[in-house]
């Protein structure tokens, strides 16, 4: 490196006429990592400078799948958006489906009964753990152990089990409604849920955690790797399970509860360094409080509606549409998305699979909002990927990027 | 275990046509190259765990090597940006190259008919089977890679020196630099 | 506690006639600034020992085309996690001349959130290190979000517009 010498000697000459080292022609290669690389997760692209093993400088590359979600909000009526949240964050739809509704709701001043309330939680916090899931595995895939992957793959397809009870669908969820839940909680799907949270899931997750936790090799791989400070993860603009592994308790569903967030006890867990490792700790950590809160909610589930009487945007029962001109003239308005919403600003934001997830909405009283934003965390604290992997080398970076949960579908909206 | 193909057999020995006899290895060792970009890949991870095991059809190794692989399974929205990635991706693998395109926006553009993604791939390469579903359910996957086999199965071993093979590929551009 | 009252006092307070437009939107409060006294405003906001926004949450882009002198908007959103507030910050710019100063001296995370609004709106951020497209293509030579653009791509021709009921 030069930059701190003033003086650079070039030659064998000038290194002894003016009594420095001698200065060699830097011998920086370049490794395109990306954008198809297996261990990019998606697609982005790094151009890394590499001096030997180590990396000097990085050039990011996003948006090799941009699909125009604002812009294709705007020529949307408000329920078909939902369509394009479940393609935002793929790993945890749900939450960000939830949030859309959570956010018209606001919108529209509405209040959604309790019992629909706990269901969106349930249904959230299942959405958190398969999130999670992928992420601590693909970080076992990453460095190496590829049989941790399997392990939690067979609970991930339990959870799927219970979207599909719940809609039909197992990755593109849309199981919620503008006012409420699309239907109510089977037996069968509480039965499943039960099962999940009480059975299966602690079991082959603590075996998960005991494969990797005090595993030589993923320790040497991840302790000290990529560290984030307090004051560097609040200037990058990190939320979510990266923040709080820098120590940080900083927690959307404690700081502005939604969907009674306020009647389930947990705990927010912290790491100290923000390194690879505590960010993987975290994780684990939120997997066991987000099982602590759905055994509250299930058990302590209120009887009533599963959404509310909001005739503009929750769908009437078929068989009234059948039987009743009023519910037929509602279902027709709001299949063909005719209902004028009122005039308005709000931001809603939700604690995502990977931070705070916020709605920026301006409607204008048409069909279709005015203008709609996506925060997405990870477009947000992914620009501190080329910070965090400076200096490290190759091998270093691969973890770093699969501990930052950075989903393509998100960042690139 | 495979059928054996039709062909004159007696004690200590069976004859059949080469092509078949290739046709059956090839098809029962199709080695998938996962090129996952957004939901679709999600699902491809479920088939490639335990649950669904796209191993038991042979594919048991996904080469990430465009260079090793026979199927290109494109999963996900290509957006215009990606679109020479793919073109790119395709011309280093090796003849014979079979595509699938898996979900919508890989078959069509899906609901993103925006100025930014590609309408589906098979406009920049010659696609072999389209996979529905938004996103397919793993079993949809593993259908289509059966599809695929069964392609391989049938295909005469000179079907990629045809004529109407060249044409096509000329039709997409891509030309065949070590054949000529 | 920290209310929007008692924001819009010390904002006011301390900025008087250069702040304007104060309105609460189910439950953050916003405001509206010039152009020259964003960085002011959100460093004091930042370096303030009571109201403490240490977080910038959000920029982002909004188009008036009928805001005749003014079509351009550039929001930004910060929370202050210790009195647990938010605040929305715009600044109108007319489309002739969209230029915003940039916040990346206070915050690293404004980096992409600028390059974004640039690439979705042209809103130009004066002082920004690395002002290029990050979403859509380079060679790309309209911004997009801008209402008067299509969201289909013009060239496309597979999508038969009788099939589609367009």
């Amino acid at each position: 490196m030069t930059e701190n010498n003033t003086i650079v000697a070039r030659t064998q000459e000038e290194a002894l006429a003016l009594n420095v080292p001698l200065q060699e022609e830097n011998n920086y290669t370049t490794l395109n990592l990306g954008p198809t690389h297996p261990a990019t997760h998606g697609i982005f692209q790094n151009i890394l400078t590499m001096d030997g093993e180590r990396i000097v400088s990085s050039e990011m590359t996003v948006g090799y799948i941009h699909r125009a979600f604002e812009k294709i909000a705007e020529r949307r009526p408000f329920y078909q958006i939902t369509t394009l949240t479940d393609r935002m964050n793929y790993c945890s739809s749900p939450i960000n489906n939830m949030g859309w509704h959570m956010t018209v709701e606001k919108l529209l001043e509405v209040t959604v009964p309790k019992r629909a309330q706990y269901i969106r939680v349930i249904m959230m916090e299942l959405a958190r753990i398969a999130d999670h899931l992928i992420c601590s595995s693909i970080m076992g895939v990453d460095t190496g152990a590829f049989s941790g992957f399997l392990y939690v793959m067979q609970e991930r397809e339990k959870i799927y089990e219970v979207y599909e009870e719940m809609c039909g669908a197992r990755l593109t969820t849309n199981m919620g409604r503008i006012g409420g839940m699309e239907r109510d909680l089977s037996p069968t799907a509480i039965k499943k849920i039960k099962d999940l949270v009480y059975n299966s899931l602690p079991k082959v997750f603590a075996e998960f955690e005991e494969l990797f936790d005090r595993n030589r090799i993923f320790r040497d791989r991840t302790i000290g790797v990529g560290p984030v400070s307090k004051e560097m993860a609040v200037s990058y603009g990190f939320t979510g399970p990266n923040l709080r592994a820098a120590g940080i308790d900083y927690d959307v569903r404690v700081i502005e509860p939604y969907s009674s967030y306020e009647d389930f006890e947990f705990e927010i867990p912290v790491g100290h360094n923000g390194d690879t490792y505590d960010r993987y700790k975290v994780r684990n950590a939120e997997v066991w409080e987000s099982i602590k809160i759905i055994r509250q909610a299930i058990e302590n589930l209120p009887e009533g509606p599963y959404h509310a009487n909001e005739n503009h945007y929750y769908l009437p029962p078929k068989q009234a549409v059948y039987q009743n001109m009023e519910a037929l003239i509602y279902h027709f308005k709001i299949v063909m998305g005719e209902i004028d919403a009122p005039v308005g600003e709000v931001y809603h934001a939700v604690e995502g699979g990977n931070g705070e997830l916020g709605f920026y909405l301006i409607s204008d009283g048409g069909r279709a909002p005015f203008r709609l934003h996506f925060r997405r965390p990870c477009f947000i604290y992914y620009q501190a990927y080329g910070e965090l992997i400076k200096g490290g080398t190759v091998s270093d970076a691969i973890p770093i990027m699969s501990s930052l949960n950075v989903i393509a579908g998100e960042l690139d909206a | 275990m495979t059928d054996a193909p039709p062909g004159y057999g007696g004690p200590g020995f069976f004859a059949t046509s080469l092509d078949k006899v290739i046709g059956i290895a090839r098809s029962n060792s199709l080695w998938p190259l996962p090129f996952a970009t957004s939901c679709c890949g999600i699902e491809f991870m479920a088939t490639m765990g335990a649950h669904y095991d796209i191993s038991r059809f042979g594919a048991e190794r996904p080469s990430f090597s465009p260079r090793q692989s026979d199927v290109l399974l494109v999963m996900g929205t290509i957006a215009k940006k990606m679109g020479p990635v793919v073109k790119q991706v395709y011309l280093q693998m090796a003849e014979p190259r079979w595509v699938v395109a898996v979900g919508a926006c890989a078959s069509s553009g899906g609901i993103f008919d925006t100025y930014s993604v590609l309408q589906g791939i098979d406009r920049i390469i010659p696609v072999d089977v389209y996979v529905p579903g938004c996103p397919p359910r793993p079993e949809q996957i593993l259908d289509g890679l059966m599809q695929v086999q069964e392609l391989a199965k049938g295909e005469s071993l000179r079907r990629r020196e045809t004529e109407e093979y060249r044409a096509l590929l000329e039709s997409y551009n891509i030309l065949e630099k070590n054949d000529r | 506690m920290i209310d929007n009252q008692r924001l819009v006092e010390e904002i006011g307070g301390q900025f008087g006639e250069k702040v304007h437009r104060f309105e609460e939107n189910f439950g953050i409060l916003g405001f509206s600034t010039a152009p020259e006294d964003l960085l002011s405003v959100v460093a004091f906001l930042k370096e303030h020992p009571v109201l403490k926004f240490n977080f910038l949450t959000d920029i982002t882009g909004v188009h008036f085309p009928d805001n005749t002198g003014a079509e351009f908007c550039s929001v930004c959103l910060m929370h202050s996690w210790e009195n647990r507030i938010r605040v929305r910050i715009k600044v109108f710019v007319p489309k002739e001349n969209p230029v915003v100063p940039s916040l990346t001296p206070l915050f690293d995370a404004a980096n992409w959130m600028e390059r974004e609004t640039f690439d979705f709106y042209g809103i130009l951020y004066s002082g920004h290190p690395n002002l290029k497209r990050i979403l859509n293509m380079d060679d790309m030579d309209y911004f997009p979000m801008r209402k008067e653009y299509a969201l289909e791509d013009p060239t496309r021709r597979d999508k038969i517009d009788d099939l589609f009921g367009r």
